[in-house]
């Protein structure tokens, strides 16, 4: 073990040091991360999975903006007291088109991974302007402005470019569309059928009841979405996974 | 007592060798490790190499180890979720299978029903009508004798199990009283408002309350019936009973009849068992007004 003696030659050079350093830190990295890249139970496939349609991918952003990943997690655990309440436990592909993933760490508030479908729009309009209206017990802030937030079409193009410069696959067609798919989603008597064809399990409502497009419109999209698009009747688990 | 703990160090006449490092002529002593931390840290390796033996550890090419013990997460989970479900197989069987009013006549089911349908009720319901199923302004109160679809035990079985103008399911119950905003004039709307008020207490202005009644029994009564006593089988709300769903002051009143009301819930038939809404079914039948 005579090279162990050489420590004096790391420890007087700061150069080396930070190099070998980081050599040991990348020996952890490929070790702990690199298998997920190639790894079968961590790229399993599942059916209906599809990149967030615009109002929802808008929706998405109103989300991360407020910091609900703050209080509330999208993370079904594999545990029985969790799957009873929320619903199957998530899976690694319902979060691949998530940049970032919202997984979160701290549940504040229940986790939020299959709230979609759980409540009408109307309770998500009630709640996100005054939680306390509808849960009594909530420590949820009030997020009314939402409601009074209008927003355009101008930049959901790009959002969705930047998506697929970091690996969602969203089509040609679906950027060209964007602006029109970003509208008609909030408007049920738009001509949706290729909104649609294009996301598949797009619910096509007035969110909040409003005219025009408000933040509201486009979160209730997001949140009425998620953990919907998995078809779990194709779904057969992997215990090894 | 005796004098203060020699805490200096314990050798001054060099005895322990020292690391050899000297830094401005400060040096280091070598001390062997406590022993007790020593023997510890030696048994942690140990226990770490039987524990990634026995348990999925090191990344291969396709897979991982899978460990001698054969422990999965999403095996563990079934295995909880199944003997769960078995602990419960039979009464549950019984639950699902039993016509409605008879769970309330077997107490033994009708006690399993209610504790379960508590938790059911905490879980899935709760948000939207309240932890004590007391209601929120547009969200019904479970706990009166108040309602909308029908208070026996069919009828909550299926508005649980079907939900309420959702577009999920093609069987959910479905009422939708137009928006009065674009039919009537304001003044229709405000002496509409006042008759429908005076049903059930004191109008705003009662001078309107004949002309309401007259735009009432053209416009409303098709659904609501005369006297505004509502109709179940069409989805209409008694209007008669001053108990109200969204408010029955003037001002809500008349943005009710404007903009018109259309309160979903979601089809629980395809989030919960059978067993799960016979015993929901239950827990809200018995909280106070079932029929």
């Amino acid at each position: 073990m005579a090279f162990l003696d050489k420590h004096k030659i790391l420890e007087t050079n700061v150069t080396l040091l930070a190099v070998f350093s980081f050599v040991v830190v990348a020996i952890g990295g490929i070790v702990e991360i690199a298998p997920l890249f190639y790894l079968q139970n961590t790229i399993e496939k599942v059916e209906g999975m599809r990149p967030y349609s615009p109002l929802e991918l808008t929706g998405r952003d109103i989300y991360v903006r407020e910091g609900c990943y703050v209080c509330h997690s999208q993370m079904i655990r594999p545990m029985r007291d969790e799957v009873e309440r929320y619903g199957h436990y998530s899976l690694a592909a319902e979060s691949m088109y998530d940049h970032p993933f919202q997984w979160g760490s701290k549940r504040t508030g229940p986790d939020l991974a299959r709230v979609g479908g759980r409540y009408s729009d109307e309770w998500h309009v009630a709640h996100l302007r005054d939680p306390e209206s509808v849960v009594p017990e909530s420590i949820m802030p009030k997020y009314a402005f939402l409601g009074n937030t209008r927003i355009e079409a101008t930049h959901v193009q790009d959002l969705l470019k930047t998506h697929r410069l970091v690996g969602v696959p969203y089509t040609d067609e679906m950027i060209q569309n964007a602006a029109v798919d970003f509208r008609n989603q909030a408007n049920p008597d738009s001509d949706y059928d290729a909104l649609l064809e294009r996301y598949p399990g797009a619910q096509v409502r007035n969110f909040d009841n409003e005219p025009g497009i408000s933040e509201m419109d486009a979160l209730i999209a997001y949140l009425q979405m998620l953990g919907t698009l998995v078809d779990f009747s194709t779904f057969t688990p992997d215990d090894s996974r | 007592m005796t004098g203060p703990k020699d805490t200096g160090p314990k050798d001054l006449e060099g005895d322990v060798p020292t690391t050899g490092h000297s830094w401005d002529g400060i040096e280091e002593y070598d001390n062997p490790m406590p022993r007790w931390w020593l023997y510890t840290f030696y048994a942690c390796i140990v226990w770490a190499i039987g524990y990634s033996i026995a348990y999925p550890a090191w990344p291969l090419i396709s897979g991982a180890t899978s460990g001698l013990l054969g422990y999965s997460t999403r095996g563990q989970v079934a295995d909880e979720m199944a003997s769960a479900e078995a602990a419960n197989a039979e009464i549950n069987a019984q639950l699902a299978a039993v016509d409605l009013p008879g769970i309330l006549e077997t107490p033994e089911l009708q006690q399993y029903a209610f504790s379960k349908g508590a938790a059911v009720f905490r879980t899935n319901c709760s948000q939207c009508h309240g932890s004590g199923a007391a209601g929120a302004k547009g969200f019904p109160n479970l706990l009166d004798d108040d309602w909308l679809w029908g208070g026996t035990m069919e009828d909550i079985h299926a508005t649980v199990t079907h939900g309420i103008r959702n577009t999920t399911d093609p069987e959910a119950r479905y009422s939708e009283m137009p928006a009065f905003g674009d039919l009537l004039s304001r003044s229709e709307i405000a002496e509409a408002a006042n008759y429908v008020q005076s049903l059930s207490g004191p109008a705003n202005d009662p001078t309107l309350v004949a002309a309401g009644q007259t735009v009432f029994e053209e416009n409303c009564t098709a659904c609501h019936m005369d006297g505004g006593i509502g109709s179940r089988e069409l989805g209409a709300p008694n209007l008669s009973d001053a108990v109200w769903l969204y408010g029955g002051d003037y001002d809500t009143l008349v943005a009710t009849i404007t903009n018109s009301r259309f309160g979903v819930m979601p089809d629980w038939g395809s989030r919960l068992t059978e067993a799960d809404i016979r015993a929901v079914t239950t827990y809200v039948h018995q909280l106070g007004g079932g029929e």
